[in-house]
C-alpha cells in the first residue's frame, strides 16, 4: 500500500467534500464564465510578448527625488497616429501611433500585478491585526477596531486619492494608497470570523489541552476563516483594479506613456469624438477583468457558503 | 432608550472618529515629500523670503504636535486652510461647490434606490426566468464597469452620435442660472418659476446622474434580490398568503418591508461609493462640484484643498451612517436602540 | 353527517433537482361540519403538503397539484380562479402553523397583522377591526390584549405568539381551521394550554378542524376522527374510538405500540423498523411493504384498495381486503 493510498484513505471525507464543492461550482454557468474570463486574461498576460505587435522597453531613470525608477517606454510612430481598428492594428492606434492592442495586452500584466499585490498585502495586514483583535479581545481589540472605523469613515476612493496625491504620481503610490483603503475591510472580516470560531468546541478543547495561543490561531482558527476571506479576495482583485484605473484616470497613477488601462482612457478622452477606439478598448479590458473576478467571487460565495450550498 | 438619547450618544461617539480622521488627514499632509512651502510659493524659482513667510504662515517650523493643535483649532473654527489653486479659503470653495455635488448625488440615489429595489424584487420573484438573468447581468456589470468609462461611452452615444442630451456642465450656455437660494438648480428654478433653467438643468443632470447611480443600482439590486429570495420562502410569507392577501400585497408589503433591512445595511457603503464616484463623474461631465474641485486640486498639488475636501467627505459619511442607523431602528423593531 | 370538505384523488408532486417527489398519491379525505379530524403520520409523509394543497398554497416551482378534486361547500377549489380562492383563504379556511415565531411577520405589530385579516375579508372600518381584533385576543385568553395589539412578535413568548396566530386565523370565523402541528414547537406546559384554546374556540365558533400532528395523544384528546397517513397515502381512517381500539393497518398498529402506556409495564417501547421511504423512488405496490412484518408478494406488486372495516372505518391493506 502506497503513501498516496494511505493519504487518500485518511482524507476520504475531505476529498468527497471537495469533489462535491467542485461539482456544485461546475453547475453554475456564471461562475464558469467568470473563471473563463480570468483564465483568458492570465493567458493573455503570460503570452503578451507573443501576442503583441509592439513591445515596450524599460529604462532605469533617476527621478527628481533622487530615486531610481524603472520607466516603460513605447516607440512613437507619429505617422500612424489615431488610426482606426484594422487588420494591422486590431484596436487602432493612439495619438503617439502606439498599437492599442499591444498596450492592452501588456496592460493585463500590470493590472494583475496591482490587484494581487494590493489584495495580498491587505490580507496579510488583516490577518495579523484581525487575529490579534479577535483572539485577544479587550482594549487591544477596541483600539484596532476604532482605527478601522476611522479609515472606513472616509469613502474609499477619496481616501486613496488623498494618500496617492500626497505621495506623488506613481503606480507604486497608487498601490500603497489602495492597501491603506483595503486593510480595514480584511481586519474586520477576519476578526469577525475569529470571534465566531474561537467559541467553537474544538478550539475550547485545544485550549484546555494547553495548546499555545499562536498554535491555536494558526492551526485551528485561521484555516476555518479561509472561505469568506478567499471570496472577498477574489471580488477585491477586480475592485482594486477598478479603483486603480480611477486613480490613474484622474492623473495619480502611472506616468504618461505607460500601458495602464485607466491611464489610456484618460489620455484618449481628448479624442473621444475622433477616435472612439482609443477609450473604448482599454475600458472594455477593465470591464472584462473586473467582471471576471466578480462573477467568480459571486459563484464561490454561493458554493462555499454552507447556508446556501444545499 | 429614547431616540433623542440615542442620537445624542451617537453624536458623542462621533467625536473620537472625527478626531481620528483629522489626525489621519494631518498625517497624510505631512508625508508629502515635496517642500510644500516651495510649491505654494511658486516652485523652483521662488523667492526664499516668500518661502520663509509661507512656512511661518503654515506653522511648518513648529513641532508636529503644535502643528496638529493649530490644524484642529482651525478646523473647529471652520477654517480648512487656504486653497492655493483657487486663491481663497478652502471652505469658501467647498461652500460654492457643495450644492452641485449634493444635487447630483441625491438624484443618483433617487434613481438607484427605487429602481434597484423594484428590479431586485422582480428578479427574485421571477427567479431563473430570462428577466432574472437580464437584471442580474445588468447588476453585475454595474459593479464591474469603470464609472469614467461608462460616462465617456454615454457621451459618445447620447451627446455626439445621437445628440439628444447635453455633453457636460450644469446648464446650457444660453440659460441663466436660477436665483441662488439653495444652490440646487432644480429646487431653485422650481421655486423661482424659472422653467427654462429647470428644463435645462434636468437635461444636464440625466447623463451624470445615471452614470453615478448605475453602480449603486447594481449593489442594491443584488442585495434586494438575495434577501427577497430568502424572504419569499419564509413562514410569515406563507402566513400572509394563507390570510388571503393578494400576491402583490404579500410581496410589496410583507416581503418588501423585511427586504429593505439588509438593503439599508449596505446603504452606508452605497453612499461612500456615490461620493467616490462623484469625483470621477464630475470630472468627466465638467460638473462644478466638490469632486471636480478636488481633482483640480490634486493636479495642481494643492494639498490643503485635497485634505479639506477629505475631511468634509468624512463628516458627510459619518452623518450619513448615523442617519442610516436611526432609520434602521425605525425599520426593524427587533433592533433595540443602543444595543 | 354533512360534508364540509371532500378531497378526492389529490396528487401533489414536487419537481426537484434530484427528481420528482411524489408527495401525495391520490388522497381521499372527508371532513364533516363541526368535527375535528386528526391527520397523523411520521415527518415527511405528506401531512403538511395535504394541508397546503387544500389551501392551494403549494408553490410552483417546485410543487404542483397535478390531479384531484377538493370540494368545499360544494365548490371545487381546484377549479375556481385564484381570485375566488383568495377570498376563501383566511375567511372560510384558515391555517395556523408549527413555528409561531417565524410565522408572524417580524416588522408589523400583532394588532396590525390581525386587523389586516379582518379588514381584508369583512366590510369594517379600522375602529371596528381593532375592536374585533381585541375581542379575538380575549377569546384566545391573551393576557393584556390592548398592550399586545401594539407589540411586535419578538416581544411575546412562544405560547402568546401562537395565541396571536390562532386569534388571527379565527378572526373571520372560518368554517374550517387547518392546524399544522400547532404545538410542536412549544414547551410541554404551554402545549396543553394552546390545545385547550384551539379546542374551546373552535367549538365556540362552531368550525371544523383539520389537526395535523404526529402525536397520537393529542389526537385522542381533541379529535373526533383520525386519518393515518403513510408516504403520500391515507392508509387508515376512522373514528378515534375505532382506530385506537381496533387498528387494522400494520402501520397504525406500529404507531399505537410506539406510544408509552402508563398502566402497562413494558420493557421497552416497540418501534417501527426502517425509515420513511424516499418519495422520489418510492417502494412499489404498498409503500409500507419494506417495513411491514406481514408483507406478502402481492404487497410489492399492487397498491392495496381501500376496504371497509365497519361503518366509518376504512383501511388500505391486503391483509384486510384479501382476508374477506
Amino acid at each position: 500500500m502506497g503513501f498516496i493510498d494511505e493519504w487518500k484513505k485518511r482524507n476520504e471525507s475531505r476529498i468527497k467534500e471537495t469533489k462535491f464543492t467542485l461539482s456544485l461550482f461546475r453547475h453554475s454557468l456564471l461562475s464558469m464564465i467568470g473563471l473563463g474570463l480570468i483564465i483568458f486574461i492570465i493567458l493573455v498576460a503570460l503570452f503578451a510578448p507573443y501576442l503583441a505587435k509592439e513591445h515596450p522597453t524599460y529604462v532605469r531613470l533617476l527621478n527628481p527625488e533622487g530615486k531610481y525608477v524603472t520607466e516603460e517606454r513605447w516607440d512613437i510612430h507619429f505617422g500612424d497616429k489615431l488610426l482606426p481598428p484594422s487588420r494591422e492594428h486590431y484596436f487602432g492606434t493612439d495619438d503617439y501611433g502606439h498599437d492599442i492592442f499591444s498596450m492592452i495586452v501588456y496592460g493585463a500584466r500590470l493590472s494583475i500585478k496591482i490587484g494581487l499585490l494590493v489584495v495580498i498585502s491587505a490580507t496579510i495586514i488583516g490577518v495579523i491585526l484581525g487575529a490579534i483583535a479577535g483572539y485577544f479581545g479587550g482594549y487591544l481589540d477596541e483600539f484596532i477596531m476604532r482605527i478601522t472605523d476611522i479609515f472606513l469613515s472616509i469613502p474609499g476612493l477619496i481616501l486613496a486619492m488623498a494618500f496617492a496625491a500626497a505621495l506623488g504620481r506613481s503606480i507604486e503610490h497608487v498601490m500603497y494608497a489602495l492597501i491603506i483603503v483595503w486593510w480595514p475591510t480584511y481586519t474586520r472580516l477576519i476578526r469577525g470570523q475569529i470571534l465566531k470560531t474561537r467559541e467553537e468546541t474544538y478550539v475550547e478543547a485545544a485550549r484546555s489541552l494547553g495548546t499555545p495561543d499562536s498554535k491555536i490561531i494558526f492551526k485551528h482558527i485561521l484555516p476555518n476563516t479561509f472561505a469568506p476571506v478567499f471570496v472577498q479576495m477574489t471580488m477585491d482583485l477586480g475592485n482594486v483594479v477598478l479603483n486603480a484605473a480611477g486613480l490613474s484616470f484622474i492623473g495619480l497613477g502611472a506616468n504618461p506613456g505607460t500601458a495602464e488601462w485607466g491611464l489610456m482612457i484618460s489620455m484618449g478622452r481628448v479624442y473621444i469624438f475622433q477616435a472612439w477606439w482609443y477609450v473604448f478598448f482599454p475600458g472594455l479590458a477593465i470591464v472584462l477583468f473586473v467582471l471576471g473576478f466578480n462573477l467568480l467571487g459571486d459563484g464561490l460565495r454561493d458554493v462555499l457558503d454552507p447556508k446556501l450550498r444545499r | 432608550m429614547k431616540l433623542r438619547d440615542y442620537i445624542i450618544r451617537r453624536l458623542i461617539l462621533l467625536i473620537p472618529i472625527l478626531l481620528g480622521v483629522t489626525l489621519l488627514t494631518f498625517t497624510v499632509s505631512h508625508i508629502i515629500p515635496a517642500d510644500v512651502a516651495r510649491v505654494f510659493a511658486g516652485g523652483e524659482k521662488a523667492n526664499p523670503e516668500t518661502i520663509a513667510r509661507i512656512r511661518a504662515e503654515m506653522h511648518l517650523d513648529d513641532p508636529l504636535y503644535k502643528q496638529y493643535y493649530y490644524y484642529l483649532n482651525d478646523l473647529i473654527h471652520g477654517n480648512l486652510g487656504k486653497s492655493y489653486s483657487e486663491n481663497r479659503p478652502v471652505v469658501d470653495a467647498i461652500k460654492q461647490y457643495f450644492p452641485a455635488t449634493a444635487e447630483l448625488t441625491v438624484l443618483a440615489m433617487l434613481l438607484a434606490i427605487p429602481i434597484g429595489i423594484i428590479t431586485g424584487i422582480i428578479s427574485a420573484v421571477r427567479r431563473n426566468q430570462w428577466i432574472d438573468h437580464v437584471t442580474r447581468l445588468i447588476a453585475i456589470t454595474g459593479v464591474s464597469i469603470p464609472i469614467f468609462w461608462l460616462a465617456l461611452m454615454l457621451q459618445i452615444a447620447f451627446a455626439y452620435k445621437y445628440p439628444i442630451l447635453p455633453l457636460d456642465s450644469r446648464l446650457g450656455i444660453d440659460v441663466m442660472a436660477p436665483k441662488h437660494i439653495t444652490g440646487l438648480y432644480i429646487f431653485d428654478s422650481l421655486v423661482t418659476g424659472n422653467f427654462a433653467a429647470l428644463k435645462s438643468s434636468i437635461y444636464h443632470l440625466i447623463l451624470p446622474a445615471f452614470t453615478l447611480g448605475y453602480a449603486s443600482l447594481g449593489i442594491i439590486l443584488r442585495i434586494t434580490r438575495s434577501s427577497m429570495l430568502e424572504i419569499v420562502r419564509s413562514d410569515y410569507i406563507r402566513t400572509a398568503r394563507a390570510k388571503g392577501l393578494k400576491e402583490r400585497t404579500v410581496i410589496y408589503k410583507h416581503a418588501l418591508r423585511n427586504a429593505l433591512i439588509p438593503t439599508l445595511t449596505v446603504s452606508g457603503l452605497i453612499f461612500a461609493g456615490l461620493l467616490g464616484g462623484a469625483v470621477l463623474t464630475e470630472t468627466i461631465f465638467n460638473w462644478p462640484g466638490m469632486g471636480r474641485f478636488a481633482v483640480n486640486a490634486v493636479n495642481n498639488l494643492d494639498f490643503s484643498s485635497v485634505m479639506g475636501f477629505t475631511v468634509i467627505m468624512a463628516i458627510i459619511m459619518v452623518t450619513a451612517n448615523l442617519i442610516v442607523d436611526i432609520l434602521y431602528s425605525v425599520l426593524d423593531p427587533r433592533i433595540r436602540l443602543g444595543e | 353527517m354533512e360534508d364540509l370538505l371532500k378531497v378526492r384523488g389529490l396528487k401533489t408532486y414536487f419537481y426537484t433537482y434530484e427528481g420528482v417527489v411524489k408527495a401525495l398519491e391520490g388522497i381521499n379525505l372527508d371532513i364533516y361540519k363541526g368535527e375535528s379530524l386528526g391527520l397523523v403520520g411520521e415527518t415527511g409523509c405528506g401531512k403538511s403538503v395535504t394541508a397546503l394543497s387544500i389551501m392551494r398554497l403549494i408553490q410552483w416551482p417546485p410543487g404542483k397539484i397535478i390531479d384531484g378534486e377538493i370540494h368545499f361547500n360544494g365548490k371545487d377549489l381546484l377549479k375556481i380562479s385564484e381570485e375566488e380562492m383568495r377570498k376563501i383563504r383566511g375567511a372560510e379556511i384558515s391555517m395556523i402553523f408549527q413555528e409561531p415565531m417565524s410565522s408572524l411577520n417580524p416588522v408589523f405589530t400583532i394588532g396590525s397583522q390581525i386587523m389586516e385579516a379582518i379588514t381584508l375579508h369583512q366590510n369594517v372600518n379600522k375602529k371596528e377591526a381593532e375592536e374585533k381584533a381585541i375581542e379575538m385576543l380575549n377569546l384566545v385568553r391573551m393576557p393584556d390584549p390592548e398592550k399586545v395589539m401594539n407589540q411586535y412578535p419578538h416581544e411575546l413568548s412562544g405560547g402568546m405568539q401562537q395565541r396571536a396566530m390562532i386569534a388571527m386565523a379565527l378572526s373571520c370565523r372560518p368554517s374550517l381551521l387547518i392546524a399544522d402541528e400547532p404545538t410542536t414547537a412549544l414547551d410541554v406546559t404551554v402545549q396543553a394550554q394552546i390545545l385547550d384554546v384551539i379546542q374551546r374556540v373552535n367549538k365556540e365558533l362552531d368550525s371544523s378542524m383539520l389537526l395535523i400532528t404526529h402525536d397520537l395523544g393529542v389526537v385522542a384528546q381533541i379529535c373526533d376522527r383520525v386519518a393515518v397517513m403513510y408516504a403520500g397515502y391515507i392508509v387508515e381512517i376512522g373514528t378515534v374510538k375505532q382506530i385506537f381500539k381496533n387498528p387494522q393497518h400494520p402501520y397504525t398498529k406500529g404507531l399505537m405500540n410506539a406510544i408509552p402506556k402508563i398502566h402497562v409495564k413494558t420493557k421497552r417501547l416497540e418501534v417501527i423498523r426502517g425509515v420513511v421511504p424516499n418519495l422520489i423512488t418510492p417502494p412499489s405496490g404498498c409503500r409500507f411493504h419494506p417495513r411491514c412484518d406481514h408483507a406478502m408478494d402481492v404487497c410489492k406488486k399492487k397498491v392495496p384498495p381501500v376496504t371497509k372495516v365497519e361503518e366509518g372505518h376504512y383501511v388500505a391493506c391486503f391483509l384486510h381486503g384479501g382476508a374477506k
